[in-house]
């Protein structure tokens, strides 16, 4: 979903571009308050393991691809917080040495995928947590269907950047309905991913799993490693 | 502390195999937005990235051309420097947070 230069104009850019400056300046402050001394370097294999995942396109449909987004994944491992910045941190190494994702359009896209992506997404996340039992089952589910919801989320931001100013005049019902349809479906893989990675590192380490708090049976029983 | 950095190499060793031999692998077809901006026709309207002269543009290495050598190089090489770079930014910000733990302990 990286937007290059040129879709949106450059008033659009600049003011999504404050916008995601002032969100990554929040997540900062708000990340260093909740890290650990292990949950640090953790954080930095989040954010690499998110960029590898992010070279991994799978095909959605004829004709087009999609890959992992990660800022749910993000989220659950080691909170919202460091979510967004490993998230933002990626997009930034992607757009400055990968020329993926444009230059002026990384305000945009730090404002879709590392904010309104990962933030709603995790939102979602809390939401299903509060509601479903307080089992790693549950936590997993909750991972994979907030995930899900992550990649139209941040595709709907896409869509109002393009209604604010966007080039080629496409009318915006259709954009809506495409930018929707195919990011459900991106969003369907996105799930699947997280929910499995989820369980993997649930299942050897849920102590390191920040979303994984309050889990009952504690998920250290059901892997042996008390 | 041992353990979990067992953990973390255990991941990044994950992290890479996939950039290294996954990614070369992977579909080439556009991905959503790029396929939307065709058939909405706004693609044309992208400008080409400031970038896109750099030695590693486009997940692939320059020096060594295109193929799949070279985007697992290129795969290999954006992991690595993502790890780096994040290790020690969040090594940073736990070490700010220490700092304004002391200073809110010493104003009390």
């Amino acid at each position: 979903m990286h937007i290059p230069d040129g879709f949106i104009d450059a008033g659009t850019s600049l003011g999504a571009g404050a916008v995601s400056a002032g969100g990554i300046g929040v997540a900062l402050r708000k990340a260093s308050r909740g890290l650990s001394e292990e949950q640090a370097p953790l954080a930095g294999l989040v954010a690499a393991f998110v960029f590898a995942a992010q070279m991994l396109n799978f095909p959605v449909a004829a004709g087009t691809s999609g890959h992992l987004l990660g800022g749910v994944l993000a989220a659950v491992l080691v909170g919202p917080w460091a979510g967004v910045v490993c998230v933002a941190l990626v997009l930034g190494i992607q757009a400055l040495l990968f020329a993926d994702g444009g230059l002026t359009a990384l305000g945009l896209n730090v404002l879709n995928m590392a904010l309104l992506g990962t933030l709603g997404g995790y939102a979602v996340f809390a939401g299903l947590r509060r509601l479903l039992p307080a089992t790693p089952t549950s936590a997993t589910t909750a991972a994979g269907i907030a995930a899900g919801l992550s990649v139209p989320i941040a595709a709907l931001g896409f869509v109002v950047e393009y209604a604010l100013g966007g080039a080629g005049g496409a009318p915006l019902g259709a954009v809506l309905g495409a930018m929707t349809g195919v990011h459900v479906l991106i969003g369907i893989g996105e799930g699947v991913i997280t929910a499995l990675t989820v369980r993997a590192v649930l299942s050897v380490r849920p102590d390191l799993v920040h979303g994984a708090a309050g889990l009952r049976p504690p998920a250290a029983v059901v892997a042996g490693t008390r | 502390m041992r353990r979990t950095l067992a953990l973390i190499g255990g991941g990044l060793l994950v992290a890479i195999g996939l950039a290294v031999f996954v990614s070369p692998w992977a579909d080439p077809d556009p991905d959503g937005l790029e396929r939307v901006a065709e058939t909405q026709g706004f693609a044309e309207t992208a400008r080409d990235h400031d970038l896109e002269d750099g030695p590693l543009a486009d997940y692939g290495v320059r020096a060594i051309g295109e193929g799949r050598l070279s985007t697992s190089l290129a795969g290999l090489v954006g992991t690595l420097v993502t790890f780096g770079i994040g290790v020690g930014l969040f090594g940073i910000l736990r070490r700010r947070r220490g700092q304004a733990d002391m200073r809110d302990h010493a104003s009390t």
